[in-house]
C-alpha cells in the first residue's frame, strides 16, 4: 500500500471528476492527493489551480459555478480550518462545493501537531454546512465519491469526502 | 479620540465618481464587488444583473473573479474591491499570477483605511505597496491610478487589456453615504447566473 504507483483510488476519483464534467480543481499541494493532482495537471480540460491557502479555493469554486463550470477542491484536513469563514459563501449563495479531504492527525499519525485539527476536521465541516462521507477502505472510494459528486452537483450542496489516514497510508519519514 | 492619520500618498480620486466612470458603457462586463464600500460604490453606479455584490467572505473577491474568468475565457471580469479586502486575500494575487487569466482586471479602491470599522489605517496607508506585490506575483500590468486623467485608460483596460491587471486606485478616504443593494446571496447569484450564462442579444 505504501507504493504510490500501486494505489488506484486517486484514479477512481479522477474518473468521477471526468464523469461529472469538473473543469476546475483548486488544491494546496498534498502528499495524499499527489497522484490525483498529477492526473489533473496532465489534463488540459481541467484548470488546475494551485492555491496559497485552501480558503482561496472556496472563492474559486464560487466563481466557477457563477460562470457555469463545475469545480472541486482538494485539501488536507488542516486546510479545512483555513476555510471556515470562506465556507459561509457556500451557504450564503448556495452553490455546489465538493471537497476531498485527506486526513492527518488520526490513525497512525506520528506528528502530534497534526492531531488538534485532525480531531475536529469532520465536526468543523458539519458545522459549516457540509454533508460528510468518510472512506476507510480503497474499495469504498468508487461508491462514495460517485454519491458525493452526484449529491453536490445535482443538489447544489456542500459535500465533503473525508479520506481517512488509514486509506492514505502512513506517512513515511525516512527516504 | 485619535483622528485617522493623514495619508502621505497622493489621494485625489473620489470613489463614487471613479467607479461610476469605470462602469460607463460596461457592456457585458462581469463585476465582482468586495464587501463594504466597494459593493456600495458599484451599486451607486447603477444596479446591474452582472454585479456580484458581496456582503461577506472577506478576502474572497479576487478568487471569485479568477474562477469566473477561467470559466468564461471569452468574457471580461473585473473585481472592484477595497484595500482591506484585498489585503485579507493577498495570497490570491500569487495564485492569479500563476494562472495568468488574460480577461481579469482587479481594481483596488485604496483609501488606506478600513471604512466599515471606523477608518483605522490599513497596511497600504503605511508600507504595503499593492502594485509592487502584483508585479512580484507576475501580473503583466500593475500600476497606481492617482488622477482622473487616467480613468479612461483603466476603463479601456477593463474591456480589452491583457490580464491579469491590477490597478491600485488611490481614492480619498472621506466617508460616502451607503448605497445598499440586495443582500440575499441566493438572489444575487441567480440573477447573475441568468445574465452571465444567457445568450446576449447584441
Amino acid at each position: 500500500m505504501d507504493d504510490q504507483t500501486n494505489i488506484r483510488w486517486p484514479d477512481v476519483i479522477y474518473d468521477h471528476f471526468k464523469r461529472v464534467g469538473i473543469r476546475q480543481v483548486g488544491y494546496v499541494p498534498d502528499a495524499g492527493h499527489s497522484r490525483l493532482i498529477k492526473r489533473i495537471c496532465d489534463d488540459p480540460e481541467i484548470a488546475d489551480v494551485v492555491l496559497t491557502t485552501e480558503e482561496e479555493g472556496v472563492g474559486l469554486v464560487a466563481g466557477a459555478h457563477l460562470g457555469g463550470q463545475r469545480a472541486a477542491l482538494l485539501m488536507q484536513s488542516s486546510g479545512v480550518g483555513n476555510c471556515i469563514n470562506m465556507f459561509t459563501l457556500v451557504r450564503n449563495m448556495g452553490f455546489p462545493c465538493l471537497v476531498l479531504v485527506t486526513m492527518r492527525g488520526e490513525f497512525a499519525e506520528f506528528n502530534q501537531w497534526q492531531v488538534p485539527m485532525g480531531a475536529i476536521t469532520e465536526p468543523v465541516l458539519k458545522l459549516a454546512g457540509f454533508l460528510t462521507y468518510r472512506v476507510e477502505e480503497p474499495g469504498e472510494v468508487d461508491e462514495v465519491v460517485a454519491a458525493a459528486c452526484d449529491m453536490a452537483f445535482d443538489g447544489d450542496l456542500a459535500v465533503a469526502v473525508v479520506l481517512s489516514q488509514r486509506l492514505i497510508g502512513r506517512k513515511r519519514w525516512t527516504k | 479620540m485619535s483622528a485617522a492619520p493623514t495619508r502621505t500618498k497622493s489621494a485625489m480620486l473620489e470613489r463614487r465618481k471613479l467607479v461610476k466612470d469605470l462602469l460607463i458603457d460596461r457592456r457585458d462586463l462581469m463585476v465582482v464587488c468586495g464587501l463594504g464600500s466597494a459593493t456600495y460604490d458599484v451599486a451607486a453606479a447603477g444596479d446591474h444583473p452582472l454585479n456580484l455584490y458581496l456582503w461577506g467572505a472577506m478576502g474572497g473577491a479576487a478568487m471569485i473573479g479568477l474562477g469566473l474568468a477561467l470559466a468564461k475565457p471569452d468574457r471580461r471580469v473585473a473585481v472592484l474591491t477595497g484595500d482591506g479586502e484585498a489585503l485579507m486575500g493577498l495570497g490570491a494575487l500569487a495564485t492569479i499570477g500563476v494562472k495568468q487569466p488574460g480577461n481579469l482586471v482587479i481594481v483596488v479602491l485604496d483609501n488606506g483605511h478600513y471604512g466599515e470599522t471606523g477608518m483605522q489605517a490599513s497596511h497600504t496607508h503605511g508600507t504595503t505597496d499593492l502594485v509592487a506585490i502584483a508585479k512580484g506575483c507576475g501580473f503583466p500590468e500593475a500600476f497606481a491610478l492617482t488622477d482622473q486623467a487616467g480613468v479612461p485608460r483603466v476603463r479601456e483596460l477593463m474591456h480589452t487589456g491583457k490580464g491579469p491587471i491590477l490597478v491600485n486606485a488611490r481614492i480619498s478616504h472621506e466617508e460616502t453615504p451607503r448605497v445598499l443593494p440586495v443582500r440575499d446571496g441566493h438572489a444575487i447569484k441567480q440573477r447573475f447566473m441568468q445574465a452571465a450564462n444567457a445568450r446576449v442579444s447584441a
